[in-house]
């Protein structure tokens, strides 16, 4: 799995964080995603997808 | 089974989606009024409108996501007229298509001003169309008067002094944004327009009385106090309402927006998501209709998952929505209307770096601030857990 986000789009709304806290993070300021892990382990997939699906401005994209 | 949605924007298509990838397989049908793909309309006010992006950047689903979903695509079609009894929904078009479940997003349409049905000069913005027909007549220099300073009428004011547009901002209430955050808050966003060289006018005397109005085209805009402000071109921006006239003699209950109960369903087979919807929402104990781009797409999954019976829970959201104001981004969870105290519990205002909290009764609220994003996400977990104003105060660092 690999995560490529387009930063531009982000809202830092957090939801990805609350998807999957051990794959994103925010920036302090205006809360716009890090990304912790591009590769993230299998045990974190099904928690990626859910993030990818919350985000309210399709941020995130997942390819497998 | 047959699913038909209503709406094609980002509550419409993230119900389809939601649909699709909770494994329903069956025909799904995408109806929407703008002969467009569902496309995302908060960067209407932003970065279309400044020019920043392209059009086809803001596109939620391209023809092949489409052809991918399965999406038996109705555009440029808008709905008609709906028979919840023997469950047809009719378009205007001609067409009538039978459904099993209906998801109704048909969001809000702009709320014209009285009395001005024709006058050129005068614009709203709601569509793609609309954003792209109003930055091409920002040219730096164009002057530019924004009714309402609401978000959008902020957010209109900001990319067009950023374009270089001289803009007048014209507000009946004492302050921008002053119902939708408080007076405190209002007033750091007025600054910031002032600061940008925006000419604000509000309280009673701002409120608009008239147009001056010269072969059809808007001249100026005339202020209750009798200010008189010449203008190229006028953006009226005070609010919407929901797109609902064509459900009249559905049987559905229509307040503001189409009622459903907890789990966002207006009648038996028939929910409604987004801009649209109103519902109860158990946690705050209100009905709620919330205009945010956030919930658009968490309400479309909800209302997927509750159509294929895989949740039982209400939807009870910790509503979340964001502002750009130049280069301030302003973020905020939770209900923040109506709110009887905001006090900042982190930075300053008058720095323009703070995290506010809102209390109504005994309870929290909401949170908003500027340039601590990710404190502000920390307020999240007690909206969530609808935690009292003193068990918050506790907590906070100040």
């Amino acid at each position: 799995m690999k995560i490529t986000i387009d930063r531009d789009r982000c809202c830092g709304a957090g939801q990805c964080v609350l998807a999957a806290p051990d794959v994103f993070d925010q920036d302090d300021e205006e809360g716009l995603v890090i990304v912790l892990q591009e590769s993230p382990a299998p045990e974190q997939h099904q928690a990626v997808r859910e993030a990818a699906s919350v985000c309210p401005t399709a941020t995130i994209e997942v390819t497998e | 089974m047959s699913v038909v949605v209503v709406g094609a924007s980002a509550a419409g298509f993230a119900t389809a989606e939601g649909l699709r990838r909770n494994g329903y397989d069956g025909a799904l049908t995408l109806v929407g009024a703008e002969p467009e793909l569902p496309y995302d309309r908060p960067p209407l006010s932003k970065q279309v409108l400044t020019g920043a992006w392209e059009a086809d950047r803001i596109r939620l689903c391209r023809p092949d996501k489409a052809i991918e979903l399965g999406l038996d695509l109705r555009l440029g079609t808008p709905a008609a007229g709906l028979d919840p009894a023997t469950r047809h929904l009719a378009l205007t078009d001609g067409s009538v298509l039978p459904y099993e479940q209906l998801v109704l997003a048909t969001g809000v349409v702009p709320r014209p001003f009285p009395g001005t049905d024709g006058l050129r000069g005068l614009r709203m913005l709601r569509t793609l169309e609309d954003s792209l027909a109003l930055r091409a007549d920002l040219a730096p220099g164009a002057r530019l008067v924004v009714i309402g300073a609401g978000f959008l009428g902020t957010e209109i004011a900001a990319a067009a002094r950023t374009l270089g547009a001289e803009v007048w901002l014209v507000e009946p209430e004492p302050v921008p944004l002053g119902i939708a955050v408080g007076t405190a808050v209002g007033e750091f966003v007025a600054g910031l327009h002032r600061e940008q060289g925006v000419h604000l006018h509000t309280g009673p005397a701002a409120a608009v009385r008239d147009f001056k109005v010269n072969a059809g085209t808007v001249e100026a805009v005339v202020l209750a106090d009798g200010t008189e402000l010449r203008c190229d071109l006028a953006v009226v921006a005070i609010g919407s309402v929901p797109a609902t006239g064509w459900l009249a003699g559905s049987g559905l209950t229509l307040g503001d927006g189409i009622e459903c109960d907890a789990h966002c369903s207006a009648a038996p087979g028939v929910y409604a998501a987004g801009d649209v919807a109103s519902w109860f929402h158990e946690r705050a104990g209100i009905r709620v209709r919330l205009e945010h781009r956030t919930n658009a797409t968490e309400q479309g999954l909800y209302v997927a998952k509750a159509l294929l019976g895989q949740t039982g829970e209400p939807f009870t959201p910790v509503p979340y929505f964001w502002s750009d104001q130049y280069d301030t981004k302003i973020v905020a969870f939770g209900l923040l209307r109506g709110a009887d105290e905001v006090r900042v519990v982190e930075g300053a205002i008058a720095d323009g770096e703070f995290v506010a909290l809102y209390r109504k009764g005994n309870r929290l609220t909401g949170v908003l601030g500027v340039r601590r994003a990710k404190s502000v996400r920390q307020w999240r977990a007690l909206l969530a857990a609808g935690s009292g104003w003193d068990e918050a105060l506790a907590i906070s660092p100040k």
